[in-house]
């Protein structure tokens, strides 16, 4: 009979794992990526550590998407392999974009954004670095935030006269981890876009009442970082001084 | 007491397998969006007689053989129509060749068998209709509300126009639910291929040449499985008005819309007190345009104050620019519980030659997500000022408690 606590557990254990799986998780970051979206809409989500390469032509818009945590600092490796479109007619201007889930354009704080490929030149790496997620902004700012992200790949000035022509594409994604401890507030819903069709409405809708909460919240507590080290090692510093400066009004025997 | 675990056993299990598969329905509810329908448009004018593929083919057994391959890997919940132009009239009338064009393979799950016949009797032979062709195509896929995609396979530049087959296509974009007209150029000349950029960029598809039989197989099966994955979301039609006070009022969701070159667009959004309006739209490059460019969406209160704005300008190649914004009620207290937001779309973009109607393809995106709350300072600190604060004021904490022990032992005279 002593087993029945850890079978209920067990069973505890069991169930809520099937219900937790989240349907948009993509799938394992060791399968490849073959494909690419064409719009915003249709971008393919791809995860970090997974391989992407894709077959397309000189002219085409390529998106992806990825997810990203506050904390984070996304990084992108593009490769373009132009071999197969030899024989072009002039130089190319290629560029890689990232937008955030509202679409608002992101500033690369590293890599290789913009490149030009020259008539003879076979391969083209093109890299942007996005600066660290934060977990919160103001309404108007556009710093990076969880979220969505997209990747557009494109040629910004190509020769009419390439256009059309076989490339390979292949694309690798990073996020590190940085410190997160200089950040304050958190977002309350993350920057994911809301895909579903949109509805004209005759009326206002009537403003939802508001939930009461009146139950016990740890929210004011920060999540640990590495402010709690130096506070707690301020405390444990001042006790000592406090008692160095107690023993200095003793009085010294003769 | 065996049997009795075990039955616990199975009862978990059958607790849990019931949990995993009442999971299983939610999950197939997130596509509810259809597969697109798709109609391949495949010239057989005189000119793909010319053996001047890869290989020395002409182009018309070449693009035989890349559908014949493409006919057997289909994905099979493809919806696949295949309609032919310049297949029968042999003439020199212009007129009634330019009437010359046939859908062989009905949309719908295709029959393999049927459709490689029907491909095993073309024969190059007459004009290149190509406006007529597409305007016929659109017709074939309908408008049932799932995205249409018409792939556009020829060698030559249409011998019909006028009507423009670009004007056609940017025309057909304009109607009813999305249109992406995909193009591919069998060793196309020049002419060929900037009608065929021009019908590609109208409509937000793409433009591809191929110069032999792989090349082309590849691509009819890249845009063919692009075609079989249904979009996440099938944009709603709206009209936005000329100002705030008759302006639509949207919910949360995505919507499409036409915008002239320097047209202002409103729209409205209902907003409760503690929710955050999230906002984005994309407005598509579809026709030739001056280099330099930009979007602006600005949220407004009704009286046209304004509230916040996303902005976004480039120049050069695109197929869209984008700009998003934030707003939430919190900042404002003076507003009621449930305030409309009026949101305007503007475009700064110049056009030589295009600037008319119909308006350029608008996507706008609205979103209502619970507002965050600006945070507080922080409650922990960190770094070496911190820890001197702290040393320094335990030492003056420290000197004081020594003093107040000494004054009081003397005082009172107590060790």
């Amino acid at each position: 009979m002593r087993s029945l606590p850890a079978l209920i557990a067990l069973g505890f254990i069991m169930l809520p794992s099937p219900a937790l799986a989240d349907p948009s998780e993509g799938p394992k970051p060791a399968a490849g990526i073959s494909s690419a979206g064409t719009s915003f809409l249709t971008a393919v989500t791809i995860g970090a550590g997974q391989p992407v390469k894709v077959a397309a032509v000189t002219g085409d818009y390529l998106y992806w998407s990825f997810p990203a945590e506050a904390g984070q600092r996304p990084e992108l490796a593009v490769t373009v392999d132009l071999s197969e479109a030899a024989g072009r007619s002039g130089a190319q201007s290629w560029t890689v974009e990232v937008f955030d889930g509202l679409r608002r354009r992101q500033a690369c704080v590293g890599g290789e954004q913009s490149p030009v490929a020259a008539v003879s030149d076979t391969e083209l790496t093109l890299g942007c670095r996005l600066r660290q997620v934060r977990s919160w902004a103001e309404p108007w700012d556009g710093d990076p935030l969880p979220g969505t992200y997209y990747v557009r790949l494109s040629s910004t000035d190509l020769p009419e006269k390439d256009l059309g022509l076989p490339i390979d594409v292949a694309l690798n994604l990073t996020s590190p981890t940085g410190d997160t401890s200089a950040d304050q507030g958190s977002l309350a819903a993350p920057l994911v876009p809301d895909n579903r069709p949109g509805e004209v409405l005759t009326a206002a809708p009537s403003p939802t009442a508001e939930a009461d909460e009146d139950d016990i919240s740890l929210d004011w507590l920060p999540d640990f970082s590495s402010r709690w080290v130096w506070t707690a090692a301020g405390g444990v510093i001042a006790a000592i001084t406090g008692l160095i400066g107690f023993s200095w009004t003793r009085r010294r025997r003769a | 007491m065996i049997h009795r675990k075990l039955s616990l056993v199975a009862a978990i299990g059958l607790i849990a397998a019931s949990a995993f598969l009442g999971a299983t329905p939610a999950l197939a509810d997130e596509t509810e969006t259809e597969p697109p329908v798709v109609e391949l448009v495949l010239d057989v004018s005189g000119s793909m007689k010319a053996a001047d593929v890869e290989g020395g083919a002409t182009r018309m057994a070449v693009a035989k053989q890349a559908f014949n391959e493409v006919v057997d890997s289909l994905p099979e919940t493809t919806q696949l129509g295949i309609r032919v132009l310049g297949a029968t009239y042999a003439g020199k009338n212009k007129r009634l060749g330019c009437q010359d064009t046939q859908q062989i393979v009905k949309v719908g799950t295709v029959n393999p068998v049927a459709a490689k016949n029907a491909i095993a009797t073309l024969k190059p032979t007459g004009f290149t209709p190509i406006g007529l062709a597409l305007r016929e195509a659109a017709a074939d896929l309908g408008d049932t509300g799932s995205v249409r995609r018409i792939v556009l396979i020829t060698d030559g530049e249409d011998t019909c126009t006028p009507p423009d087959p670009c004007d056609v296509a940017r025309e057909l974009a304009a109607q009813g639910t999305e249109l992406v007209i995909d193009t591919l150029g069998l060793a196309p000349d020049e002419k060929t291929r900037k009608q065929l950029v021009c019908i590609s960029q109208a409509t937000g598809g793409t433009y591809a040449a191929a110069q032999s039989e792989d090349e082309l197989t590849d691509r009819i099966k890249q845009l063919v499985d692009r075609a079989a994955l249904p979009p996440p979301v099938t944009p709603a039609a709206v009209t936005g008005a000329k100002d705030c006070a008759k302006a639509p009022l949207l919910a949360a969701g995505v919507y499409t819309d036409r915008e002239l070159i320097g047209e202002h667009r409103y729209y409205r959004v209902a907003v409760d007190s503690g929710d955050e309006l999230r906002a984005s739209v994309s407005v598509a490059l579809d026709r030739p345009l001056n280099r330099d460019y930009g979007v602006l969406i600005k949220a407004a209160t009704m009286d046209g104050r304004e509230l916040v704005r996303g902005v976004d300008a480039s120049s050069g190649r695109a197929d869209v620019i984008s700009a998003g914004l934030r707003w939430s009620g919190d900042e404002e207290p003076d507003l009621s519980a449930t305030s409309d937001i009026c949101l305007e779309v503007s475009n700064s973009f110049a056009s030589a030659t295009a600037a008319g109607a119909p308006g350029m393809p608008v996507e706008l995106s609205i979103g209502l997500a619970p507002a965050s709350e600006a945070p507080d300072a922080p409650g922990l600190g960190r770094g070496l000022l911190l820890l001197f604060v702290l040393a320094i004021a335990g030492l003056v904490a420290g000197v004081l408690a020594g003093w107040l022990t000494r004054w009081w032992v003397a005082k009172w005279g107590v060790n």
